[in-house]
């Protein structure tokens, strides 16, 4: 049982966070021009994952803690596409653009967390 | 002439989905392996992040443009995106802080900044490791 929950929630929280980067995140910047964009897509979920995963911290439902805690939140936010994202702008000597992303995802993401459990006490 | 078709959405969502489920089983099982008591280091999730981010950077090293074109959204976005987690190291971290004794205000400092310096060191060893040979 468990296991099937953590499982469904990764079936919705994984490909959902491909939309967001991918179709919602990335059309957006598409109007924007930039040439190299910061990874926005990723900032996005791991901002929002954390956010909703802070507010689960009140709740005491093991069912729900696994479903939308560990199965969705954990697989809608992303630590290694974060890493890759960040290597690969750094490498292209895009480096204040990757320092950038580092404290955006850790600043914003931890007030998130902070905030979303704040709200469930 | 050969053509690579590229493979349409509901498919690219599927194994998204399936290398998600993947994933967040192993994250799930690791941590119910190494647990950690209130006011610990997180090690299980900090090791799930570390080991996803050395893979992400064999990964994306070893991919070619004739790579399988469902490769990459299975293996990068569905298993290591869903077996690694972000949420879980923020609100990991907000515990710690919340614990607020002086012992875990450094707990939840060297895991938070410890864990993103592991991680992009992972990554960019990763990239090392895949691009020799």
């Amino acid at each position: 049982m468990n296991v099937l929950l953590v499982a469904l929630g990764a079936a919705i929280g994984a490909p959902l966070r491909f939309i967001v980067d991918k179709h919602l995140v990335a059309r957006l910047l598409q109007t924007t021009g930039q040439q190299v964009p910061l990874p926005w897509g990723t900032f996005t979920v791991n901002v929002v994952g954390s956010f909703v995963l802070g507010l689960m911290t009140g709740v005491t439902d093991q069912n729900w803690t696994l479903l939308i805690g560990v199965g969705f939140c954990g697989a809608f936010t992303t630590y290694s596409t974060f890493a890759a994202e960040t290597t690969a702008l750094a490498s292209s000597g895009h480096r204040a653009k990757a320092l950038l992303t580092v404290l955006l995802n850790l600043g914003i993401g931890l007030l998130a967390a902070v905030f979303g459990a704040a709200l469930t006490k | 002439m050969s053509e690579v078709l590229q493979p349409g959405l509901p498919r690219v969502l599927g194994v998204v989905a399936l290398g998600g489920i993947v994933g967040s089983l192993a994250r799930y099982g690791l941590a119910a392996a190494i647990p950690h008591a209130e006011g610990g280091f997180p090690w299980a999730t900090f090791l799930t992040n570390v080991t996803g981010c050395l893979a992400i950077g064999v990964l994306f090293a070893r991919l070619r443009p004739q790579s399988h074109p469902l490769l990459r959204p299975f293996l990068g976005t569905g298993v290591l995106g869903g077996f690694t987690t972000f949420s879980t190291y923020a609100v990991d971290t907000e515990k710690l802080v919340h614990v607020q004794t002086h012992a875990h205000l450094v707990v939840a400092f060297v895991y938070f900044f410890g864990t993103v310096a592991a991680a992009l060191l992972a990554a960019t060893l990763g990239e090392w490791l895949g691009r020799r040979r």
